[in-house]
């Protein structure tokens, strides 16, 4: 039952809040009730499964093969609860937002979390591709808010691209439920074993094309920088730690557990991918100067990283891909809602048009500096420990190549982030006259300071964080 | 039967990809949700298309001998009901857009995108 309420406690809140939308006071109170309970809930299962192993339910009593399974791993568990962690910080930081609550956002941003939850613990590959359209409808609601010509714009592109994803990942549930009978993971991987490889091989690459359009890897991730920068911060916030790294997960446990036994073709595809996704990324970010998009772009680089975990296939690699995930899903949020309080306190995104926050607000800087060095990968902070075990095992497997693509895109990704030092915060405001804002920013002061303490935290004291995804990783199909 | 199907399908997924390639706006949502219709076939013929006869057992028997197979029915629903959503959210953003912005050509879509420059930093936007 523990595994099914993570997907009911946000689908309860956001029908809540729909119902609720003529109050905005109970509205709001709704959605942190809803918010703390998957928090909540997200724990309980995460001490659950680490105490119990995985934690199964089969709906309606109908036995795994057949009906519609949902089950928890160490990786569905720990993904739920960072999914929770970053919905409750995205609406904390919504608390000191400027604009007043529109009546769909709240009941939007849980069902997003309700499709991310679905998504991360079903075991039944239609089921996925319903979760999925469940995440994108939601994205699209929360895209379109506003209704000026530049967010329509954003959705319809958006829309379009994703489109042919969700269309190219249901023609591949339908050609493997054809070629197995099966839609359950568990009797999928075992047809898969079964069955040769050549015949089911290209299939699974149809699925793994549409999985990673919904991740945003090269060349598949136009749709990204094309809306994410029209997003209010917070929700640009939740959408870089929920959409994009659902999508990961989804490859990681169809490539790394369900059709583990994949052609090493696939996975060397995937690799170059991966490396051309970093690239890319941080080469796109590099141009900008508006910080939303210097950040959408990064999140694209980044997903770079967990590709090449995945494309390892091993269980160090998924390893690897799982920490690098569970780090940059908190660090890139706090980034993003970093970059949210330097335009509300300086009035800008463009970096060209802001600056001396250094001087006026040294505390924020700090925060800066640590989420920025946690994503660039210097210890003692989480991105170094993450970078770490993937470039070893690069090196480990001969892929000498990519491990030091991923140590160039470091030194890159680093420029980018000490532009925004200089502009942002070392140089002076180019408004001689310009006074930091008396802005509420506490609420928003407490979520970033909590998610960078957690990349220091991490940082400092790892062991434990890596010694649970190698679990995490042995206990997936690759470590057979 | 499967070879009706598989041309009815092989059709409509070139005729969705025709129109989804288009610039304009609306022949493309309509693109993308004919090709929608066309895999809701794919998930149908997914199932076997052998037996019209309905997924009961009858009373005294034990086993289901020689029925339609009811899942990839339950499947295709899902999926209508999906692209449906999809379809009618995209062709009202598809209005909506028009009304802002006074051109259905995609073409001439550049109010979220970055304006292009000649220099190495890209221009100043107001936004």
């Amino acid at each position: 039952m523990l595994v099914l309420l993570p997907l009911l406690v946000p689908l309860t809140t956001a029908l809540a809040c729909v119902l609720a939308a003529p109050s905005p006071r109970l509205q709001l109170a709704l959605s942190w009730a809803g918010a703390l309970a998957l928090l909540g809930c997200a724990v309980a299962l995460l001490v659950q499964v680490e105490t119990g192993g995985t934690a199964r339910l089969a709906l309606g009593n109908w036995p795994p093969p057949f009906g519609i399974e949902f089950a928890a791993d160490r990786l569905s568990a720990a993904m739920v609860l960072v999914a929770a962690l970053m919905g409750a910080a995205a609406l904390g930081f919504q608390a000191a937002a400027a604009e007043s609550a529109h009546g769909a956002l709240l009941p939007l941003v849980h069902g997003l979390l309700a499709g991310a939850c679905g998504a991360l613990l079903t075991a039944d590959l239609f089921n996925l591709y319903v979760w999925f359209e469940l995440m994108l409808i939601c994205a699209l609601g929360l895209l379109v808010r506003g209704g000026t010509a530049r967010t329509l714009e954003a959705t319809l592109k958006y829309f379009a691209l994703n489109m042919v994803g969700t269309l190219l990942l249901l023609a591949a549930v339908a050609l493997l439920y054809g070629a197995t009978g099966h839609l359950n993971f568990g009797a999928l991987g075992a047809a898969a074993r079964q069955m040769d490889a050549a015949a089911l091989s290209p299939f699974v690459a149809l699925l793994v094309l549409a999985v990673l359009m919904k991740a945003g890897a090269f060349p598949l991730y136009a749709w990204l920088p094309a809306a994410y920068h029209t997003l209010p911060a917070p929700l640009l916030a939740l959408f870089a730690a929920l959409l994009t790294k659902v999508g990961v997960y989804a490859l990681l446990r169809l490539l790394g557990d369900v059709f583990a036994g994949s052609p090493a073709l696939l996975y060397q595809a995937l690799g170059w991918i991966a490396v051309l996704t970093m690239v890319s990324g941080v080469l796109g970010a590099a141009y900008h100067w508006d910080m939303r998009r210097i950040l959408a772009f990064h999140i694209v680089s980044q997903i770079g990283y967990m590709l090449l975990g995945i494309a390892l296939a091993s269980p160090a690699g998924s390893a690897g891909a799982m920490f690098y995930m569970w780090h940059n899903m908190v660090v890139k949020g706090a980034l993003i809602l970093i970059a949210a309080m330097v335009f509300r306190l300086a009035g800008h995104y463009d970096l060209r048009r802001v600056g001396g926050l250094y001087a006026a607000r040294p505390w924020l800087a700090t925060l800066f500096l640590i989420a920025a060095f946690a994503q660039v990968g210097i210890p003692p902070l989480s991105g170094f420990w993450g970078k770490l075990l993937l470039v070893r095992e690069s090196f480990a497997q001969g892929e000498a190549l990519w491990g030091a693509v991923a140590l160039g895109v470091g030194a890159l990704t680093l420029y980018s982030m000490a532009k925004i030092w200089l502009e942002a915060f070392w140089k002076p405001h180019p408004d001689p006259a310009w006074q930091p804002p008396r802005a509420r920013l506490a609420p928003a002061y407490a979520v970033t300071a909590t998610l960078a303490a957690l990349a220091l935290g991490v940082g400092v004291y790892p062991e434990p964080f890596i010694a649970f995804a190698g679990d995490a990783a042995q206990a997936l199909g690759g470590g057979r | 039967m499967i070879w009706v199907f598989a041309i009815v399908m092989g059709v409509a997924v070139a005729a969705g990809t025709y129109l989804a390639l288009s610039r304009d706006l609306f022949r493309m949502v309509v693109g993308l949700s004919v090709i929608g219709a066309a895999l809701n076939l794919l998930l149908f013929a997914a199932g076997r298309l052998d037996s019209t006869a309905p997924p009961i057992i009858r009373a005294g028997e034990q086993v289901l001998a020689h029925a339609a197979n009811p899942l990839p029915q339950a499947l295709a629903l899902t999926a209508i009901v999906i692209g449906f959503a999809l379809l009618c959210f995209s062709l009202v953003l598809v209005v909506r857009l028009m009304r802002a912005t006074g051109t259905d050509d995609a073409r001439a879509l550049r109010a979220a995108e970055p304006p292009s420059g000649e220099g190495v930093k890209p221009p100043l936007e107001d936004i």
